[in-house]
């Protein structure tokens, strides 16, 4: 099996594994309770918080452990939304959020649903690379503007935006406005150790750097009042109730402390994969890449990301073959059927129906080999000259 | 090297035992669910257990992983969107009554599902289908009836082509309906006890009239009047959308004798009711013809056959004769009862094994 799909999920590190064993064996203690194997639980829980605070270069205590990147981009616009609310009782603003058309399902979903709750919403579209440029956003600022959600890098695309810079721009304007990012690609892939001194929220996940599925984390910069979205218990300073997933907890500390102990090397390795395999397409006619490709962007791209839309092919029929061949790569976002959704990414950069048909996703990690790459672009020609002789 | 062969599954117990027979017989599987679902009614078709919905998804899913084949979800709801429902709506307003189970298997299920089967390397496509495929003695090829009488699908097949034959497996069709829910058990098959389905699939509530207004870009006729079959206003009806040929039930006029609708006018919206007398007829004629069994009849050639003018209708014999222009006739034997002007009309052979070839039915 050749593994190409590491924007969907990563292989669990080996220290990651063995920080989890033994919260899954005898370390059972509720981080919550007063005697000895409890406060072992407890340990675990706040070294995992201060591991995955360097890699923000934030306080162990800004970090907030959730269930994943998703619950953390809902706890984020709907955290933001109360907020607002509370400020504002009088009802005469309804409130406004600006994001971007190419966000995550994860924060578009949810903005969705604050529309439906009165919110108004901006979707700003990207150039044809991605970008949002700061001026975009600070040119749709609102009165009752009260969040802005920018994702670091993109899934689909690899794209990464001018976050800090957006950020900065809007404080400049207006401070009361908070700022999110999505970073679930970006965490462990690129450097952030600066990013906690621009955003305000910032959302990441476990399993998309070598650690286990089912954990995340909210960053709450210090001193913003933010609403629990999970009410109950006093888990997390009171703002996430729920018993600690001490196990995965700890698997995430390891594997943030692993990916940023070695991003350097892990960014140069991948990058090297990335460029070898976009100039073996290049082979192919008539491939498109998608995302920052042009002069002087390939360094704001994420460093596994190829992304491409190969015209005359069905990328459906693409991904079946190359599974029969052992390799694993995706089209886009995968959903509940595991079906294809039209990507709405490609959409907003510009690609034509038939064009985004044809895409197919490849994301490497620091695990993948030339021979491995190689391999790949050679079974993929083959594929894409069945499919185009079969018209 | 052993042939491969993609398997529609539907997660219904048929298409699972059609995907366990070919392995078992040495076929390299692949099973492939087709979503032909729209994201906004997911939850509508899955609640009620159509053929389509997730649910079906992971009823295939599990089966595949019994079975040990890979299997995937395709996206052919353009496809779907385009030739079935589209039509659907389509007659259904110019007062005709569609088969879309007949234009699925037509365009989506053996063009576009076949197209993709072999753009991966399959030699076959195969289906739940309770029907056969023969060869004849003329080297043709031609869909004859299953084991199952009682379930017999054959009606719904007669527009495939001599090309998509030649790439298709119906395995199901050499089996009994009940000996396939016990081949499903004795595999272990998780939907060995799972209920048919009935309905349209994509109309699960049977209500076709307002499954048809909410459809985009489909003005649907208003109010007409209902009218005597001499022409005498009667009462005024809810738009012609809401009737097919033979209709009894739901029509809101009181009257003395069993009354039924007998013709549909999408020009004047009229609807005309009439006796059981007024629906019967000799003479039934087709257009947009497609040939199975045999290549086409010839001017002024007279071939016995026995037709269905429905899914469920169980054949009557008459003889078949070219009607020029692309048109046939069939005369039958003894009169037919409510031939519905956009039903197919599927003539086999005179003793009903397998067939000649079809058309749709057309207003004469």
């Amino acid at each position: 099996m050749i593994y190409l799909d590491n924007a969907a999920t990563t292989k669990i590190e080996d220290v990651s594994f063995n920080a989890m064993l033994p919260f899954l064996k005898e370390e059972y203690g509720n981080a919550s309770a007063v005697y000895e194997i409890a406060r072992r639980s407890k340990k675990a829980v706040f070294e995992a918080r201060k591991q995955c605070a360097s890699l923000i270069g934030a306080m162990p205590s800004e970090i907030f452990f959730t269930s994943g990147g998703t619950e953390s981009d809902n706890w984020a616009l709907c955290g933001a939304y109360e907020s607002f609310r509370k400020k504002n009782t009088d009802k005469e603003k309804s409130g406004h959020i600006i994001t971007t058309a190419i966000e995550h399902h994860a924060i578009l979903h949810t903005a969705e649903y604050l529309e439906s709750l009165g919110v108004s919403v901006t979707y700003l579209k990207p150039d044809k690379e991605g970008f949002i440029s700061p001026e975009q956003v600070t040119g749709a600022l609102c009165d009752d503007t009260f969040l802005v959600s920018v994702m670091t890098a993109n899934n689909e695309i690899g794209t990464i935006e001018p976050v800090r810079e957006i950020a900065d721009a809007v404080k400049s304007l207006r401070k009361d406005v908070l700022i999110h990012t999505d970073a679930v690609q970006a965490f462990g892939q690129i450097g952030l150790q600066d990013i906690s001194k621009h955003v305000d929220l910032l959302s990441a996940s476990s399993h998309k750097l070598g650690g286990p599925k089912g954990v995340g984390m909210l960053f709450v910069r210090d001193g913003v009042k933010f609403s629990p979205y999970i009410r109950g218990g006093m888990q997390e300073s009171g703002r996430r109730a729920g018993t600690e997933n001490v196990a995965g907890i700890a698997g995430f500390g390891a594997a943030a402390e692993y990916s940023f102990a070695g991003l350097d090397a892990k960014i140069s390795a991948e990058t090297a994969l990335r460029d070898r395999m976009i100039a073996k397409l290049a082979d192919i006619t008539d491939v498109i890449v998608n995302g920052a490709y042009s002069e002087g962007n390939f360094s704001r791209r994420l460093p596994g990301n190829v992304s491409v839309c190969i015209k005359g092919i069905e990328g459906e029929s693409a991904l079946i073959m190359l599974d029969q061949k052992g390799i694993c790569a995706s089209s886009g976002s995968a959903c509940a059927s595991g079906a294809r959704e039209p990507s709405h990414v490609l959409k907003a950069i510009g690609r034509a129906d038939d064009e985004a048909k044809g895409s197919l996703r490849f994301t490497l990690s620091a695990h993948n080999t030339e021979e491995e790459i190689d391999t790949a672009v050679e079974v993929l020609k083959d594929i894409v000259g069945r499919l185009r002789s079969r018209g | 090297m052993s042939k491969t062969v993609v398997v529609g599954m539907s997660g219904g117990v048929d298409s699972s035992v059609c995907a366990y027979l070919l392995k078992e017989q040495g076929y390299n599987v692949i099973g492939v669910t087709m979503q032909i679902w729209r994201p906004e009614n997911a939850c509508d078709v899955s609640d009620n257990g159509g053929c389509c919905g997730l649910s079906a998804v992971d009823d295939a899913r599990r089966v595949a992983d019994c079975i040990g084949i890979p299997y995937y979800v395709m996206d052919f709801r353009s496809e779907f969107q385009k030739w079935v429902i589209d039509h659907f709506a389509a007659q259904y307003v110019k007062g005709l009554t569609p088969n879309p189970c007949i234009e699925c298997n037509r365009h989506v299920k053996w063009e576009a599902l076949l197209k993709k089967a072999r753009d991966i390397g399959a030699d076959y496509l195969a289906t739940g289908h309770y029907a056969r495929i023969m060869q004849l003695e003329n080297g043709r090829y031609s869909i004859s009836a299953s084991k199952t009488a009682a379930k017999d699908q054959t009606y719904a097949l007669y527009a495939l082509t001599q090309d998509q034959l030649a790439h298709t497996l119906l395995p199901i069709g050499e089996y009994e309906k009940g000996d396939v829910r016990k081949i499903a058990e004795e595999a272990g098959l998780p939907v060995a006890h799972k209920k048919d389905s009935q309905e349209i699939c994509f109309v699960p509530d049977g209500d076709y009239a307002s499954f048809i207004e909410k459809e985009d870009g489909v003005t649907v006729p208003g109010p007409g009047d209902f009218v005597t079959p001499s022409g005498e206003f009667i009462a005024k009806h809810k738009g012609i959308t809401h009737y097919t040929i033979g209709q009894r039930r739901g029509l809101g006029v009181p009257a003395g004798e069993r009354i039924y609708v007998t013709d549909i006018d999408p020009a004047t919206d009229k609807v005309t009711l009439g006796s059981n007398d007024d629906l019967m007829t000799s003479v039934v004629s087709a257009n947009d013809l497609r040939w199975m069994g045999i290549e086409g009849v010839g001017d002024g050639e007279r071939v016995r056959v026995k037709a269905k003018i429905r899914y469920n209708h169980p054949g009557e014999t008459g003889y078949l004769e070219s009607a020029g222009d692309g048109l046939v006739k069939v005369t039958f034997d003894k009169p037919v009862r409510a031939a519905a002007p956009g039903q197919a009309l599927v003539f086999y052979d005179e003793s009903g094994t397998y067939i000649y070839g079809g058309g749709t039915i057309i207003k004469t």
